[in-house]
């Protein structure tokens, strides 16, 4: 599959040369020369004013015949009978998708003895709750989610499948998708509809946010895709929706699998897990000692946050690793990242740099950070921040 | 025991950018690296290795050049590599690689241990350990921090989720994906560096893997591409200097005006 050149119509201009992103066209002589790693993108055909490139053809993706396609679903992911709010998040915008397609929407609720969060998922915008009860999913492991999810997906034939991005979800949700032989797409942030041919474009980051990406799914079925926390917007809860709920009985749950979870070993002593955190206060070697976390804590409990750091305070032996932020710790898109004694290298910025707001502290004024934060203060953070403290607490 | 580890050759993708007028991926002059993700994942290997025995082989998917990334994978202490690499290959979004990578461990006889790292740094999907699990059809689990073998072939392990961590039990053969915390990886030895200058890596293309050039590359990919554009611009950038009281109250003020804490 390549680009389609007419040649007849094609003058050699090099307009499409200069558009490509990904530099694989080239001009020999008169003659127009499609490279190794063409990708389809189509930004050639869009900019050449002589209609002489053309997209291969591409059909709407479609279901067994025999089976009504079923509308979204959306994984409605619950830990020990609390859902995850990326879920509702999910359920607003698939209702959202739904409205342009009229098609229902679904949640599918995974666990054991969960039945109660059908209401929840109701009110949140589902017109129909599947429910897999079983002890095999009272805790969330790789395999018998995987496997619950596909029997489910082949016998109702969703057009859409949606799952958070979240550990759980992308954990589980690729192999569904190999399974079904589908693409898709991870940690979107964005979606948009092409009607015609009936396709979901989804939009990530790609290279640690530094691009982004559109990306669609256009010749199989299911189109997948996970989505990254607190992006999409939740509906306020219709407590009065009517929704209808399926229970559903999964045959692959009943044989014995290979893996089996054993025990929770250690919780993560925080309210609020980083990736939904809508503040979140990070330090970094400027503290100059592990137990001056404790002058972050008390920020971040005061805006209701969560902490992170960098590589350089969790190498240090300051914090642990499930509070590193950046390229080889976690992504993260809080509303407010505070920054506090923390250089901002490269690898610690794409981990932060889809925050909406961002404030740094450093006494370095030329420090890395400052060219990514919105307000930078130049100063100690001994100083800075216990009167920042003392500011809230009179304000309050 | 028969370990692979599946690496990727990645651009640095800090230095990664779209021309803002043209458009078009800069990366002339960036830097090739093995994953780093992936070196956590070959240090667990030759751990492995060296608790229970067996040999450790390094597997990529990529251009001629991956071949690099592969020869400095062996100045660690693999005891192999192999290159899966075609034309055909290009353009594979993570369906097709996982798809490829699987039709080569098949060629290689399969492995008891498949280690991936736990996501590549120039696309993060996170997504080809757990889907070549699927084509192989083994038992995987994904975020490991911590390996310990309860038996020859049954592998118990921590894993890392949003809440903490849980213990998780899995037999062998099996494909874990792995996260930075698990290890710190080794300097590469003199010894090993000298080997690997000489030692041979073997390239498998299409024909050699019996693949179908539909199943692979750009053609066998089921998510394409249709736009690149740069992220949304910040908005200004504030430099604030003064008093840390002063600093301290104006700072409040603006958060208190952008509704958050
Ligand atoms: C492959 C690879 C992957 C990596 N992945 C990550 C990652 O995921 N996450 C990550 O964070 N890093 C990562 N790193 C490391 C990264 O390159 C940096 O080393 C690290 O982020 C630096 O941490 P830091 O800012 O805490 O420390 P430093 O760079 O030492 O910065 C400390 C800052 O504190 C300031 N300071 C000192 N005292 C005060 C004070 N009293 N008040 C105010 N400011 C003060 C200093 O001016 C300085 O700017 C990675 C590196 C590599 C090679
Ligand atoms: N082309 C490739 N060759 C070998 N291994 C790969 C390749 N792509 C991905 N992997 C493995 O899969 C993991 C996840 O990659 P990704 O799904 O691209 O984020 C990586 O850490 C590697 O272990």
């Amino acid at each position: 599959m390549a680009i389609i050149v007419d040649l007849d119509k094609c003058t050699a201009c090099g307009l499409c040369v200069e558009a490509c992103p990904f530099g694989v066209l080239r001009l020999e002589g008169e003659r127009l020369i499609i490279g190794d790693g063409c990708n389809l993108c189509g930004a050639c055909v869009e900019v050449c004013e002589f209609g002489a490139l053309a997209l291969p053809a591409t059909a709407a993706p479609e279901p067994r015949p025999e089976v009504p396609p079923d509308g979204i679903w959306v994984f409605a992911e619950q830990r020990h009978g609390r859902l995850a709010p990326v879920a509702l998040e999910l359920l607003g915008e698939a209702r959202r998708l739904a409205e342009i397609l009229r098609v229902p929407v679904s949640a599918v609720l995974f666990g054991h003895q969960i039945h109660d969060l059908a209401t929840e998922l109701t009110a949140a915008g589902a017109d129909k709750v599947y429910v897999v009860d079983h002890p095999r999913l009272a805790e969330f492991l790789e395999e018998p989610y995987a496997q619950a999810l596909i029997e489910l997906a082949r016998r109702c034939q969703p057009e859409i499948i949606l799952a958070g991005a979240t550990y759980p979800g992308r954990a589980f949700i690729p192999r569904v998708a190999a399974a079904l032989d589908t693409g898709l797409t991870a940690d979107c942030t964005a979606f948009d509809l092409d009607l015609e041919k009936r396709l979901l474009l989804q939009t990530r980051p790609a290279f640690g946010g530094n691009i982004m990406a559109t990306i669609v799914t256009p010749r199989s079925f299911p189109q997948m895709a996970t989505v990254r926390p607190r992006v999409m917007k939740r509906l306020a809860p219709q407590p009065e929706r009517n929704g209808q709920v399926v229970p559903v009985q999964v045959a692959a749950l009943d044989e014995p699998g290979k893996s089996r979870f054993l025990q929770t070993v250690a919780e993560i002593t925080e309210t609020v897990p980083l990736g939904e955190a809508e503040v979140i206060v990070a330090g970094g070697r400027g503290l100059q000692d592990g137990k001056h976390f404790s002058l972050l804590e008390e920020l971040a409990e005061l805006l209701g946050g969560a902490i992170g750091a960098t590589r350089g305070a969790v190498d240090a032996g300051w914090i642990s690793y499930p509070h590193q932020i950046g390229q080889t710790g976690k992504t993260v898109a809080p509303k407010l990242y505070m920054a506090c004694g923390i250089s901002g290298a490269a690898q610690h910025l794409v981990g932060i740099q889809s925050s909406d707001f961002i404030v740094a502290i450093n006494s370095d004024p030329q420090a890395p950070i400052f060219q990514i934060a919105d307000v930078g203060l130049v100063g100690d953070l001994f100083e800075i921040i216990p009167a920042l403290i003392q500011e809230i607490k009179a304000s309050r | 025991m028969k370990i692979i580890v599946c690496i990727k050759q990645v651009p640095e993708t800090q230095e990664i950018r779209l021309d803002p007028i043209t458009h078009t991926l800069q990366r002339e002059g960036v830097k090739s690296i093995i994953n780093p993700f992936d070196l956590y994942a070959l240090e667990e290997g030759l751990r492995v290795r060296e608790r229970q025995g067996g040999s450790v082989t390094v597997l990529s998917m990529g251009p001629p050049q991956a071949v690099e990334t592969l020869r400095e994978a062996l100045t660690y202490g693999a005891d192999g590599a192999v290159l899966l690499s075609d034309r055909a290959f290009a353009g594979a979004d993570t369906w097709a690689t996982a798809y490829t990578l699987a039709r080569g461990i098949s060629k290689l006889g399969g492995a008891d241990l498949i280690l991936c790292g736990k996501q590549a740094i120039d696309g993060d999907t996170a997504q080809v350990g757990p889907e070549l699990a699927a084509f192989l059809e083994l038992p995987y689990v994904a975020w490991a921090r911590k390996l310990t073998f309860v038996e020859s072939e049954v592998l118990q392990m921590e894993r890392l989720l949003d809440h903490g961590y849980d213990g998780i039990e899995v037999r062998l053969p099996a494909l874990i994906t792995v996260v930075k915390e698990i290890n710190e990886p080794r300097v590469p030895s003199f010894k090993a560096k000298l080997r690997a200058k000489s030692q041979k890596i073997p390239v498998l293309g299409l024909q050699d893997l019996e693949l179908d050039q539909n199943q692979v590359g750009l053609p066998g990919s089921f998510t394409q591409v249709v736009k690149v554009f740069p992220p949304p611009a910040r908005g200004e950038r504030e430099l604030w200097e003064g008093a840390p009281n002063e600093l301290a109250q104006r700072l409040w003020t603006r958060l208190q005006k952008l509704k958050i804490g």
